[in-house]
């Protein structure tokens, strides 16, 4: 069973579009159990760090998620959860990651907004996808490049489009709205071997 | 490198594109569904769908096809006309919409920006503005254009950033229909003058046109709409072109 994690931010709805197209049922869930049995779980998520996070906590799926040892995945603000810091609402996230989360310094557009290229792609996720492909971002906050970080980005500084340790996934930008780029991704995710 | 975006924009009446859009692969011209897959299969970078019915009646219609669209195409997307509300909008975006965009309400009623920016986040509230040159100033109007407010263009971008716009859809009044070229000067002078993107609309007729647009503004995104549905100048087309001009595009 696939999961994506019911929480108070937005666009969960399209990422569940996005796997009905690849031919995939998905449920949407807060209830711990159902989270933490999934075969795969998403974490998708538009919104704001503090009060997202605070929402999981609420619900003990902080934890949950932490502790999941099948492959997870984590978009847009979802990957900054997962990361040790945000500068947004100076919160404290998951930590799966040691990245941390900064915001933008304002020397161009931000939010950074529109279709940028992948560089240094590693990793199953990016399997079949060829190196500059463009994918849609979204975002005024970005994770450092570090030990985890599995593809890059540009965007006024270099950081990172996705990291991936062990059985946890993330991306900066949205697959679910990539056209074929990020139907390949999602796709590549969704075929991960069940630990 | 960032991309400039390329958006096709598709005038909806109770649930139908107003003007048939010829594509040679599509029976039902009248079809947005239909029209937005293949825009999205062409390379459009994102789509923008204004309802111009924006009757309670049409409400509904235009809810039921935000989600049809929303199942059916795999890049984002912007649904605006008639939104006043926080309800209004938040039944859109729940329906599948990535991003609203307000123009007449926030004239009337600036606040609303902020109350969509607290509820979806700034990402989600594009605001149009028509905007229309007349010596000595561009000026902002509303309903479709037919009503002078009087307020400064400029001012008026400032204060819709400061209340939490994330995008500004800027339309020249001047130059809409024309396909003489979009208006350089407010255009460069609102992109230089906020933070966030915007999506310079209103005189596209010509792949110069959009060279012209992107060379000499920082504009993040030209919108169009006649030129694209008459199949004048097919979005591949225009794209493989900028490329050859060392635009960056998709």
């Amino acid at each position: 069973m696939i999961a994506i994690v019911k929480y108070n931010a937005g666009n969960i709805r399209s990422v569940e579009n996005a796997l009905k197209r690849l031919g995939v049922d998905c449920v949407i869930s807060d209830d711990p159990e159902v989270l933490s049995k999934a075969e795969k779980l998403i974490l998708p998520g538009v919104g704001e760090a503090s009060s997202a996070m605070a929402y999981l906590r609420e619900r003990g799926l902080d934890q949950v998620i932490k502790e999941r040892i099948k492959p997870t995945l984590g978009i847009c603000l979802g990957l900054q959860l997962f990361c040790a810091r945000s500068e947004e609402g100076n919160t404290e996230c998951l930590g799966i990651f040691p990245e941390a989360v900064k915001r933008f310094p304002p020397k161009e557009k931000v939010p950074h907004m529109g279709w940028n290229e992948l560089t240094a792609l590693k990793g199953p996720l990016f399997e079949g996808v060829q190196a500059n492909s463009d994918v849609y971002f979204v975002h005024s906050f970005y994770a450092e490049s570090g030990p985890d970080t599995v593809a890059a980005c540009d965007y006024i500084l270099p950081f990172s489009a996705a990291l991936s340790k062990g059985n946890f996934y993330a991306t900066q930008f949205h697959p679910e709205k990539s056209a074929d780029v990020g139907e390949q991704i999602l796709a590549n995710f969704l075929k991960l071997p069940a630990v | 490198m960032l991309k400039k975006r390329i958006i096709p924009c598709l005038d909806i009446k109770n649930g139908r594109t107003v003007k048939g859009v010829n594509f040679v692969d599509i029976q039902d011209a009248g079809d947005p569904v239909a029209l937005a897959r293949q825009y999205a299969l062409q390379g459009a970078d994102e789509l923008v769908f204004l309802d111009i019915t924006a009757t309670i009646e049409a409400r509904d219609t235009l809810i039921q096809l935000v989600e049809e669209i929303a199942a059916n195409i795999n890049i984002p997307f912007t649904v605006g006309g008639g939104i006043t509300s926080v309800a209004q909008a938040k039944a859109l975006i729940r329906a599948g919409a990535d991003k609203v965009s307000v123009n007449s309400a926030a004239v009337k009623r600036p606040e609303l920006v902020q109350e969509l920016a607290a509820e979806f986040g700034s990402q989600c509230v594009v605001v149009a503005v028509d905007t229309k040159f007349e010596d000595p100033d561009w000026t902002v109007f509303v309903s479709g254009g037919r009503t002078p407010t009087g307020i400064k263009t400029l001012d008026w971008v400032k204060q819709m950033e400061a209340l939490g716009a994330g995008e500004i859809l800027l339309t020249s009044m001047n130059n809409d229909g024309t396909k003489a070229g979009f208006a350089l000067d407010i255009t460069e002078a609102v992109a230089s003058s906020v933070q966030i993107p915007v999506i310079a609309s209103g005189g596209a007729g010509t792949v110069e046109h959009f060279a012209t647009l992107f060379g000499q503004t920082t504009a993040s995104a030209g919108l169009a709409a006649s030129i694209f549905h008459y199949g004048e100048i097919p979005v591949p087309e225009l794209k493989s072109a900028l490329k050859t001009k060392n635009i960056a595009i998709r």
